[in-house]
């Protein structure tokens, strides 16, 4: 009995609705994890810490990829959600410190902020029924209006407790997140665990959501909503759930965000902020977590190493790369890749079935 | 209340209907016939107001001729883009989103690195009008009748000429206008060029208004989608209309009580509002009670 339930929980994981199945798959993806534990203890700090701050945006993007690819919804809000987390993280995790775990009450304060605000804003906008365009300009101005907000509070009188919100010059001496005697910050190995952590499992989660009966319901939603609530199912409600989860997400990529870097200002929520997860996940491919995953990291990378020649070309680069990969590999540069890769093999095979070996031909057709 | 205070408080009023309308009016017919949403709008107006800024700067050539030129300049650019890349997109609308947005992201960081990060505005026109001890900016009451212009010259091309009646169908039914043959290549192309053009006839008009920098599209677009959102994309003119005249009503008291900021906050939840229950916009709502009048007629 147990041995089924835990096949069939594998099937579910390995299931038809993410890039990669079978041995090969989960080999290189143990292969993956494997040396990044590993790398976890050779690898120098300042690297770890460096690919640790990307990794904390992992979450982030594969809630944008669940939220877009498989339920079909666009949205510019996720640095919204990132930025609602972290600024609540900071002022819950500043006014408890020295409180046995203050930072955990503030993860939790900061991912349920973002996903309520979620909550209420997709309850107007899916319960509503709009069409697929007003969401992506409702969030991206509820982005922009966050950023205003925070930038404006500048003086002495925005303070909550003891934190400051600081303005456009952000909140500064965040603590890190910490568990009795662990603290992660930013240059510790023990946060570049963390992330790894993180992210391994809302990958494997998200997996084994996008791929259960809940998962196959949001993709309905996503081919035709109109028929999926002709088949029953309450599309508005699977759709402010899918929306609200991927902003929780969001908000787990803000709080790591906070930890690693201990500040946070308005630019995180931001224009340019707002397209980064966007371009994360259209370059990557929305419909396979795992070639987001593989592009956000990537990406992150190359803006960084841009930066660091001149922080413009940067952003004009990556709008290049996003237009590029819309008017040329809609579906995302890795996951072409790999259908491409697959559509080959599967042709072998089809090429060698085709050609049976000499004399071995029985029967057939009289 | 005495009267010059109501006059004034219609003066903001207007002010605001003018900025709403002409920041989205070239977006939401866009929308309207084509059914795209092009996000490098607000870049497009960033354009319009550089090329009046840099051509009165530069070339010292007067106003009304730098505006023109925006207005040319931006049509032929948007044109350029149809045909290059949003006639690609037409079957998938939230791509034609992503890639529009790729286009602001080059255009904006583009200028940033072609032109600094700031350059000197041109001066405002300095009429003044003065009522009762308020004194009123007339560029503003002109950028107010311009607005009001650009709806009236909008329905005039929608109702009054061929080329408006085969858009109209086009926006009805793309492909039965097709098979009647409407050249609906021809009207995108046309559309998204108009569009265009009006968003640098915005960018050319409020140029000398704020300052010049890369990013100025933002300070336009947060606005402009609200109203496109709360207009709905039914009737573009109409729907931009009743829009900006709706959620003026809001910003011009929000704002004059609490500050621009909650005047956008208001602007926000109105539009949530507005689409929890017309969820396809005024004109959306407005078509449907047309639709049903003549169906009832038609029993």
């Amino acid at each position: 009995m147990k041995t089924r339930a835990s096949l069939n929980a594998w099937r579910v994981l390995n299931g038809a609705q993410e890039l990669g199945h079978g041995p090969p798959f989960w080999i290189l993806f143990a292969v993956l994890f494997l040396t990044l534990l590993v790398y976890g203890f050779v690898g120098p700090t300042f690297s770890l810490s460096n690919l640790a701050n990307f990794l904390a945006y992992v979450p982030m993007a594969l809630g944008l990829s669940f939220l877009w690819g498989y339920s079909g919804v666009l949205s510019f809000g996720q640095a919204a959600f990132f930025g609602i987390a972290g600024y609540v993280y900071g002022l819950v995790a500043g006014n408890f410190v020295g409180t046995w775990g203050g930072t955990l009450i503030a993860t939790v304060c900061g991912i349920g902020a973002s996903m309520v605000v979620a909550a209420a804003f997709g309850y107007f906008l899916f319960y509503g029924q709009v069409s697929g365009w007003i969401i992506p300009l409702l969030t991206l101005v509820l982005t922009l209006i966050l950023e205003t907000f925070m930038g404006q509070t500048a003086g002495y009188q925005w303070r909550l407790g003891r934190v400051l919100f600081g303005g456009y010059n952000g909140m500064t001496g965040i603590p890190s997140l910490r568990i009795g005697p662990l603290e992660f910050s930013g240059a510790s190995t023990a946060f570049y665990f963390l992330a790894v952590g993180t992210i391994f499992i809302v990958y494997l989660g998200l997996r084994f959501l996008v791929n259960s009966s809940y998962g196959y319901a949001v993709v309905a939603v996503r081919e035709d909503a109109e028929r999926t609530r002709m088949l029953g199912y309450h599309v508005d409600l699977i759709q402010v759930q899918v929306f609200t989860l991927a902003a929780g997400l969001a908000g787990l990529s803000g709080v790591l965000y906070v930890s690693w870097g201990n500040y946070m200002n308005p630019s995180s929520m931001g224009l340019v902020a707002a397209t980064l997860p966007v371009i994360w996940t259209s370059v990557g491919g929305r419909n396979s977590l795992i070639a987001v995953l593989l592009s956000t990291v990537s990406l992150k990378w190359l803006a960084d190493s841009l930066a660091v020649r001149g922080g413009e070309y940067a952003f004009l680069i990556l709008g290049a790369l996003l237009l590029l990969t819309m008017l040329f590999f809609p579906t995302g540069i890795v996951v072409s890749i790999a259908q491409k890769w697959r559509f080959r093999s599967r042709q072998r095979a089809i090429v060698a079935d085709a050609e049976p070996p000499e004399g071995k031909q029985t029967g057939g057709i009289p | 209340m005495s009267t010059a205070y109501i006059v004034s408080l219609l003066y903001q009023y207007a002010d605001n209907v003018a900025f709403l309308l002409l920041a989205a009016v070239g977006l939401m017919i866009i929308l309207g016939v084509t059914d795209i949403i092009n996000l490098a709008h607000g870049e497009l107006i960033m354009m319009g107001a550089y090329i009046t800024t840099l051509a009165y700067n530069h070339a010292h050539l007067p106003l009304p001729i730098c505006m023109v030129l925006s207005v040319i300049g931006v049509g032929l650019f948007g044109m350029f883009l149809e045909r290059i890349v949003i006639r690609r997109f037409y079957n998938d609308k939230l791509g034609a989103l992503v890639a529009t947005w790729g286009i602001g992201l080059i255009l904006s960081q583009g200028n940033l690195l072609l032109l600094g990060p700031s350059m000197p505005s041109v001066p405002l026109p300095e009429w003044t009008i003065s009522y009762q001890g308020y004194s009123f900016g007339g560029y503003r009451l002109l950028l107010f009748s311009v607005a009001i212009l650009v709806v009236v010259v909008a329905w005039w091309f929608f109702y009054k000429t061929r080329l408006g009646v085969q858009t109209r169908a086009t926006m009805q039914n793309a492909k039965m206008a097709q098979s009647l043959g409407v050249d609906t290549r021809r009207i995108y192309l046309f559309t998204f060029a108009a569009g265009s053009a009006l968003a640098g006839l915005t960018g050319a008009l409020y140029a000398p208004t704020t300052t010049i920098v890369p990013l100025m599209g933002t300070t336009f677009v947060d606005v402009a989608f609200i109203t496109v959102v709360v207009g709905g994309g039914a009737n573009p003119i109409l729907g931009a209309l009743t829009s900006s005249a709706f959620l003026s009503v809001i910003s011009t008291e929000l704002s004059s009580v609490f500050g621009t900021f909650i005047g956008r906050i208001g602007l926000l939840i109105a539009a949530l509002v507005v689409i929890r229950f017309l969820p396809q916009g005024i004109s959306g709502y407005l078509r449907d009670i047309k639709r049903r009048r003549m169906a009832r007629v038609s029993t």
